[in-house]
This record gives C-alpha cells, structure tokens and sequence, in this order.
C-alpha cells in the first residue's frame, strides 16, 4: 500500500499542469483541427456547416494575402532575430565585464525586455510622429514614417529591437556565467589574445545556449502580434502583416473562425516545420 | 575579456573588485570597449522612457525637451476619465491569482521532475517544451469558444486560466531547476528526523528555495501583465479591461493626446519595471540553473 502511494506522489505533483495543458492546450489543437474543416462565422451563423477543404483550397489559390504575409513573417523573423543576436551578445559581454554600477547598468539595459508590446507602440509612437517625436532633432524632415511603405520597415525594427535586444542579452548572459573561468586563463598563457579567446572559448560555449535563443525568439518573434496589431494594424497597405497578425484579424475583428483556424494550422505546420530544420541543421545538444 | 569577468553577481566580493581596479585604470582599450558602446545601448535604451516621462510630465501643448513644471494633469485624466483605476485594478486581480497558481503549480511539478524518477516522465518534459512553440495568437479562436462555453467571457477567470497556462510550461522547467540545487541530503535528514516528506519540503527546502520562487513569480507576474491578446479577445466589456487593452484604445483614441497617452503608458510601465529592476539578478541566475540541468 505505502509503495503505491508513494509511486502515485510524482503524477499527482504533475497532474494540475496535465490537467490544464490537456484542456487548454492539446484540446485547443485538436479543435482548431475541427473549425478548420467547417464554415464558421460568429457573425453570420446561418451559413456555418461542414466545408471539407474549402477553408484551405480558398488560402492556397485565392487568398494573396496569406502569401504576401508569409513573405513577410520570414523577412520579419530572420530580420529580428538576427539583429537581437548580434546586438544582445555585444550586450552581454559589455554587461558581463567588472566595472563600477554593473547592477544598475544591467538594471537598466534589460529593463524593456519587462515591457509589454502595447507600451512599446505607445512609446514608439510618441517618438515616430512627426510632430512629438525626436527624429526632427536628428535633421529628418517631416514625414509619417509609420504610413510610408519604405520607412515602415525599418521603423517597427528598431521599436522591435529596443525591446527584444534585453531577453537575448539575458540568455546569453547566463551562459556567459556558465563559462569556467580557468578557460581563459588557460588561453591566456597559451597567448591567445582577446579575438582569439573569444573565438575559441566564448562561441563554442555559448553554442547551445544561442541555438535555444534564437529558436525561442524565432518562434515567439513569429508568434509577436501585439506590436504589430497595435503599432500598424498590419499596414499601410498590408505591408507588415505577418501571418500570425493576420490570424488574430481574423479572430478578432471579422470572427471567421472557420478560415481562420485554417490559417492557423498551416501557421503550426510552417513552425514545426521551420523548428525541426532548425535543430537538425544546428545538431543541437550534439558534440561539435 | 580576463579571469575577472567570470566573477559571478551573487559571489562577487567587494574585495575582488578592488583588487583588480587599478589594473584596469591603465587599460585604455576599455573605454572604446566597454564605456562608449555601453553609453550608445543605455541612451537607445532609456531616450524612448525619458521621451514618454517628458510627454507625461509637463502641460498640454508645450514643446520643451525637460518636463517643468511638473503637472499630473494628464495622470488624473487617464485614472480618473479614461478610466485605468480600473483598468489597473483588473490588472493587478489577473496578474497576482496568475502568479499565485503559476508559482504554486510550478512548485509541484518542478519537484516532481527534481526528485522521482517516473514512468511518463520524459514524455512530460517534452510536451512542456513543445508548448513553447505554440503560438498564442493562434490559440485565440479555440481558447475562445471554450471559455464562452464555460461561460467565462468577459470574465477575468479566463484570463487567469489562460494566462496560468501559458505561463507554466517555462516555470516548471525553471523550478525543477532551482529544487535541483537543493541537495537531497538535507531532505533526508529531515525525513530521518522524523519529518513526513511534505514537512521536510515546507521547512528545509522551501525557504532555499527563495530566489526561484523570486524568478518564477515575478517571470509569471510580468508575462500576465504585459498580456495583450488574450484579453482583447476574452473580454469586451469596459469594466473588465485589463492596463494593456486600455491602453491600446488609448492609442487609437487619444491619438491626438499624447499627453494622455504618454501618461497610460507610464501606468503601464511602472509596477513591471520597479518588478523588473528588484529581481533582474535572479532571472539571470534561474535561467542559468534551469539551463544547466534542462
């Protein structure tokens, strides 16, 4: 009796968070399964009912947006996350140094990485419009560059950056303190300078900790809608509608659950998809 | 980059500072190096904060670059006529039940993970992690149908759920960590002395347990917090707005007024950045213990 018990105690530790996964995570999957095979609009019900694979022959050969905005998410990812690893490991080795206010100094270089995507709009609207922001000091003539195609871009990249730069720095952080210091020391006598020490000391370490960051940030950069939603609503003339934002559209504003659900289980698959290429070709958790 | 860089936050010592301080006055390299791009990361950083405070701060219509005289004009439009009273209230009900089911939940399973070894127990792990590449803007329209037929749309249960749920998978993983740095030894003692096993957990390995805990709770505080789409989705009636939904209608509305925006925003930014700045060292540190053994 007593070594059953006992044997129960780790399901039962697990078993809230299975309980809640199964119901709001793995059902959910299930069901969007389901929605994706029916029509259904929660503002014209009387036209819902079963719809085989209309939902998906209507995204793959009519809808050009879902094309253009899958362009996008790949430019919007590779975009992204390349800029947070270069910028946040620069970040890191600046931060990981020994100098007087290191505290405070991480303190405040990782402090947007606590700020919601809603308060980055805000904030990166204050500083974008012509007439607030701060782009007049720096000799740019008056111009919308959140309603001009060209500037678009490169606008809600940077906002993007100031508060994603914080999480790669974070991570890369922590895996610079995993680093034995006899390494360096090692180098050091061996005459390996500064360049040499980091190539051959710091990058291989950091491998596995930079793979998992950059495929965290790729997926959740994948999955970033708030910023999107509120800063272009996808525009101007649907030039930064990622898929994901196109989802929550979908959701949101028109409640075609139907067609939406159809977007979002071709949004699962290109992830898993993309996610699985990504560890096989970085030979993850591998002997280098 | 030298042997003292490898000087951790929590051990650094204020002796080792000061003994390797004069080596490094004669460096000049460590000014191009260190100082000035330091300098260039914290004004991208802190401008865009400073830019929001100026706005928030000073009186409707002037232009100067510092905010004076200081007025709170636009912070009692915001709490009083927008109303983010409530907005922040629902906010704070939403993140701190979140925290508490998160943390709590966590604990259990990062235990279990730390200490048994049981039959499922790789298949949990995996599932934990596959749930990170979920998306949840794509978890919106199935999420939805089941709290409408729970009956709990506009109500901030469902965001409770949702947000707990969310917020688990990585907390787990986290607190399996932090528990298995405790050694196991000390439990046992406590189980020869006498204690039952729930016991030896509460008083030993609970109160070392301080700085996960720490992580994990304010990881599950800030994520709730900042969550945008859940609530935009789950609820639609005014009074059960949370900070960062109010926020977006302020920023489609006020357009005009930046001061009232700037102000929203500065509600919104506070309570997470003061989290933020209290316990920053412990993220870095629980991250570091999760990665180890994850």
């Amino acid at each position: 009796m007593t070594t059953m018990r006992r044997r129960a105690v780790p399901y039962l530790l697990i078993s809230p968070t299975v309980a809640l996964i199964a119901a709001f995570l793995v059902y959910p999957i299930g069901s969007v399964a389901y929605y994706s095979l029916q029509h259904r609009n929660l503002t014209r019900p009387w036209a819902d009912g079963f719809a085989g694979l209309d939902n998906f022959r209507r995204m793959l050969f009519e809808d050009e947006l879902f094309w253009h905005s899958l362009g996008f998410t790949a430019k919007w990812v590779i975009v992204e996350v390349g800029l947070q690893l270069i910028l946040g490991l620069a970040l890191a080795l600046i931060v990981n140094e020994t100098f007087i206010g290191r505290g405070l100094a991480r303190s405040l270089v990782f402090s947007p990485w606590a700020v919601s995507g809603v308060l980055t709009t805000g904030i990166w609207i204050l500083l974008y419009t012509p007439s607030t922001g701060v782009l007049r000091f720096l000799g740019q003539p008056e111009a919308a560059v959140l309603g001009n195609p060209d500037t678009v871009f490169p606008a809600v990249v940077v906002a993007e950056l100031w508060r994603g730069v914080p999480f790669f720095a974070i991570l890369l952080l922590a895996g610079l303190q995993g680093i034995p210091g006899e390494l360096y020391e090692a180098a050091a006598v061996d005459g390996a300078g500064r360049v040499k020490r980091f190539i051959h000391v710091t990058l291989p370490h950091l491998r596995d900790a930079i793979v998992l960051a950059t495929l965290l940030r790729g997926v959740w950069e994948f999955n970033n809608v708030d910023l999107l939603y509120t800063l272009t609503g996808g525009g101007p003339a649907q030039e930064t509608m990622t898929l994901p934002l196109y989802v929550a559209q979908r959701a949101v504003d028109s409640k075609d659950f139907g067609y939406g659900s159809a977007l979002t289980m071709a949004g699962f698959v290109i992830l898993l998809f993309c996610s699985i290429l990504y560890l096989r070709l970085s030979r993850f958790g591998g002997d280098r | 980059m030298s042997a003292d860089v490898m000087v951790r936050t929590r051990t650094r010592t204020v002796s080792a500072g000061t003994r390797r301080r004069p080596a490094k006055r004669k460096d000049p390299g460590r000014v191009l190096r260190l100082y000035i791009p330091l300098g260039l990361y914290l004004a991208f950083t802190l401008v865009p904060f400073y830019w929001m405070l100026v706005f928030a701060l000073r009186p409707a219509g002037s232009t100067d670059p510092v905010p004076w005289p200081i007025t709170f004009e636009h912070f009692e439009t915001v709490w009083n006529d927008i109303g983010y009273a409530v907005f922040f209230k629902n906010s704070v009900i939403v993140g701190v039940w979140s925290l508490l089911f998160t943390t709590v939940i966590a604990v259990m399973g990062g235990y279990a993970l730390a200490r048994y070894r049981f039959r499922g127990r790789n298949l949990f792990m995996v599932v934990l992690l596959c749930t990170q590449f979920i998306p949840g803007a794509m978890m919106l329209i199935p999420l939805f149908s089941i709290f409408k037929s729970l009956g709990l749309i506009n109500s901030l249960a469902s965001l409770i759920i949702a947000d707990t749920v969310f917020n688990l998978p990585l907390s787990i993983i986290l607190m399996s960590g932090f528990i298995s740095a405790v050694p196991f030894t000390v439990e046992e003692a406590a189980m020869v002395d006498g204690c039952t096993r729930l016991r030896g957990f509460l008083a030993i390995v609970l109160p070392q347990l301080r700085p996960g805990l720490i992580a994990v709770g304010s990881f599950a505080f800030i994520h709730t917090w900042n969550n945008f789409l859940f609530a935009l989705m789950f609820v639609s009636k005014q009074d059960s707005f949370t900070i960062p939904v109010g926020l977006s209608y302020t920023i489609g509305e006020y357009s005009a007024d930046f001061g009232a925006l700037a102000a929203g925003g500065v509600v919104a930014a506070l309570p997470v950045v003061c989290v933020f700045a209290v316990v920053q060292r412990y993220l870095v540190h629980g991250i570091s213990a999760g990665a180890v053994k994850g």
